[in-house]
């Protein structure tokens, strides 16, 4: 107590003498601020601001050419009864869906093979990255000659082994072509599953695997109860941007059959560009566009409500 | 419980042979250390009694099985690793009831036993905590409440301590051999600290560069290295070696230094006069004394306990370890004189005890 006391008055003499500019430079919290500045200013000028201006143009009936007047939920309403739109949004969903669970599958999979010691190990990793490396474009060109009405060269390969006797119409037939296009997503997005999760194993101490040896573990529990559950962090990052990047593809459709046949293969995406652009009602694509926010606002809370449940990955209490 | 038999054991990584022929009888109960310089084959040693690498010859038994084609989880051994591998998404309680899990015990049994061992290693109130929130020790014991669960034949420890600080060390090395003394389990320990292997130990075994130097007791080793390894790598400060000549020819034996020095002996082994010898006498067993050799105080080390002092006579280094406290200063020159009884010979060529 008399520590205290005698303490007191020498803290009312000190006075803050620094003007509050200074105070505002020096500040760390403030200093914080200034350092974000710069890049809040690219964000907000390049991000949310098309961001804004795309949901602001969705009320409008704006056209290519001419500036629109506020509509309110027109689009909205219009959409709501076009079949065309609700088929694009379950093909959206069927081939998010079937596409990021074959490409996780697959993914760690391949994963837990690369993990091994192999032969050529740092050769085949480098051969296991090349669909993502290759531009979109130009493997969504090759997968359209693969799957080409009359030059296909998996028809060319059946017949010739003499499984089938006349091609397969790949992108004809509506189904055929959903099914075409999801496999082209796969083959493309599996090596970003693949590495991000092969980097994740390694972070796994090889010392867990032997206890659990001696523990007793078959490997496939060592997969169930060390593998998976020390992975679900990193699973959980990189299946919410498989299914982002999944559900806003827009390029390999565009590529491989422009939303073909007769809206087979329509994404929200591509019906946005097609509606939006190329028949220049700006209105009406942006509103397609913002209808995807909610499902991937969705996408994102999923992942992050389960990651929030990772008791054991947070703090380092002594308490 | 049962005991180990390692007879005659080889292993080669590729074609490099890092253990050649290595025999150690373990009895039943016994703490046995294995200890040696880095790289000398000790923790491979382990891991092939775990069943984590093969064994490329030789044979080793737990009990009356050979488990050298064993699956390690039938070899009903438990291991302590050196970074605990706790699972960091279990907690305590999780982590220790793994293994009975694993062999589908009931949920009730599991409980029971992971109370049980919690409790003989005070890790009660920690049940429910994850790895993460645990202290270095807190996780050393958990990783001992992981192997005594289990109940096994035989605990391995590898290097468990190696990742403490000092002070914590020394508390966990005392609770170890309690624990060993409760439980009695067959103990296989490897550490590189030839200070835990001294306290611990019931029996030790030097190894160095993938063979056995020498095993026994604590103070077999201590007293009666087999040869100028061992005797250099057990004790601390470490033995002085001092390079000279037998003289047997007078009445009294003696070894004489490069510098002229005479160090005394109690008796002469059987080798002839001049023979080239390295004469090794432990820093304690140097008494100060007018009719010693003269040396010179380099250094002055007090540790409260006792003062340990480095002194150079000509080119060599001599450590001498006093519990009473001598007005010494660096620079002076003392008489130091070994004592014979406990002085060491060993063969300058081949190291070993005369």
């Amino acid at each position: 107590m008399t520590t205290m006391q005698t303490s007191m008055p020498a803290q009312a003499v000190y006075k803050d003498t620094r003007s509050l500019w200074e105070k505002l430079r020096t500040n760390r919290n403030w200093l914080a601020l200034w350092f974000m500045l710069p890049t809040a200013a690219f964000l907000i000028l390049f991000l949310a601001y098309p961001l804004g201006l795309g949901v602001w143009m969705s009320f409008t009936d704006e056209r290519i050419g001419r500036t629109g007047i506020f509509v309110g939920l027109e689009n909205y309403e219009w959409l709501w009864n076009d079949s065309i739109f609700w088929l694009s949004v379950f093909n959206t969903l069927l081939y998010t869906i079937i596409a990021s669970v074959i490409k996780f599958a697959v993914g760690l999979y391949l994963a837990l093979l690369l993990n091994r010691h192999m032969p050529f190990k740092a050769m085949i990793r480098a051969i296991v990255l090349v669909p993502f490396i290759v531009p979109t474009v130009l493997s969504a060109i090759a997968f359209w000659w693969i799957y080409d009405a009359q030059f296909s060269i998996i028809s060319w390969s059946l017949i010739k082994l003499g499984l089938i006797d006349h091609n397969i119409n790949f992108l004809g037939d509506p189904n055929m072509a959903r099914g075409s296009v999801i496999f082209a997503n796969i083959w493309r997005g599996v090596p970003f599953v693949a590495i991000t999760l092969l980097a994740g194993l390694q972070t796994v101490s090889p010392s867990l695997y032997e206890a659990a040896t001696l523990d007793g573990a078959t490997d496939w529990q060592r997969f169930r109860y060390i593998t998976y559950p020390l992975l679900t962090p990193i699973i959980a990052v990189v299946m919410t941007f498989s299914v982002l990047f999944t559900f806003t593809d827009f390029q390999l459709v565009w590529a491989l059959t422009r939303g073909g046949p007769v809206n087979a293969t329509h994404l929200m995406a591509t019906l946005s560009y097609q509606r939006g652009i190329l028949s220049g009602r700006l209105g009406e694509g942006a509103a397609i566009a913002t209808a995807m926010i909610p499902f991937l606002l969705a996408a994102i809370a999923i992942s992050w409500f389960g990651m929030q449940r990772r008791k054991w990955q947070q703090g380092s209490d002594n308490d | 419980m049962a005991s180990v038999q390692i007879s005659d054991v080889r292993k080669s990584f590729g074609g490099f042979e890092v253990l050649h022929g290595v025999s150690i009888p373990i009895e039943d109960g016994a703490f046995v250390v294995l200890v040696g310089p880095s790289g000398c084959g000790k923790s491979t040693l382990l891991r092939m009694l775990a069943g984590l690498e093969n064994i490329t010859s030789g044979t080793i038994a737990i009990g009356d099985r050979v488990v050298n084609n064993v699956q390690p989880k039938e070899r009903d051994i438990a291991m302590v690793f050196q970074n605990y591998a706790l699972y960091p998404h279990m907690t305590v309680a999780q982590n220790m009831g793994f293994s009975l899990k694993l062999r589908n015990a009931e949920a009730n049994d599991i409980s029971t036993r992971v109370k049980k061992a919690a409790e003989i290693l005070d890790l009660a109130p920690l049940l429910e905590r994850y790895p993460r929130q645990l202290s270095g020790g807190q996780r050393q014991r958990v990783a001992m409440g992981r192997a005594i669960v289990r109940d096994p034949q035989v605990f391995l420890f590898d290097e468990p301590l190696s990742n403490l600080d000092a002070k914590l060390r020394v508390a966990m090395r005392t609770e170890i051999k309690e624990l060993h003394q409760r439980l009695k389990t067959t103990t296989v320990y490897v550490t590189h600290d030839q200070i835990e292997a001294m306290t611990m130990a019931d029996k030790i075994v030097v190894m160095h560069d993938g063979i056995v130097e020498q095993m026994g007791s604590p103070l077999e080793l201590y007293d009666h290295p087999e040869n100028q390894f061992v005797a250099g790598f057990i004790g601390s400060p470490a033995m002085n070696f001092l390079n000279g000549h037998l003289k047997v020819n007078g009445a009294q034996p003696y070894v004489e230094t490069d510098n002229g020095s005479r160090l005394p002996i109690s008796s002469a082994p059987a080798a002839s006069d001049g023979r080239p010898v390295i004469y090794g006498v432990r820093p304690e067993h140097l008494d100060l004394a007018s009719d010693g050799i003269e040396v010179e105080v380099a250094v002055v080390e007090p540790t409260g306990s006792e003062t340990q002092i480095v002194a150079r006579i000509g080119s060599q280094e001599l450590i001498a370890v006093f519990r009473d406290r001598h007005q010494v200063a660096p620079g002076d020159k003392i008489h130091l004189r070994p004592r014979a009884e406990v002085a060491h010979l060993f063969d300058k060529d081949t190291g070993r005890r005369l």
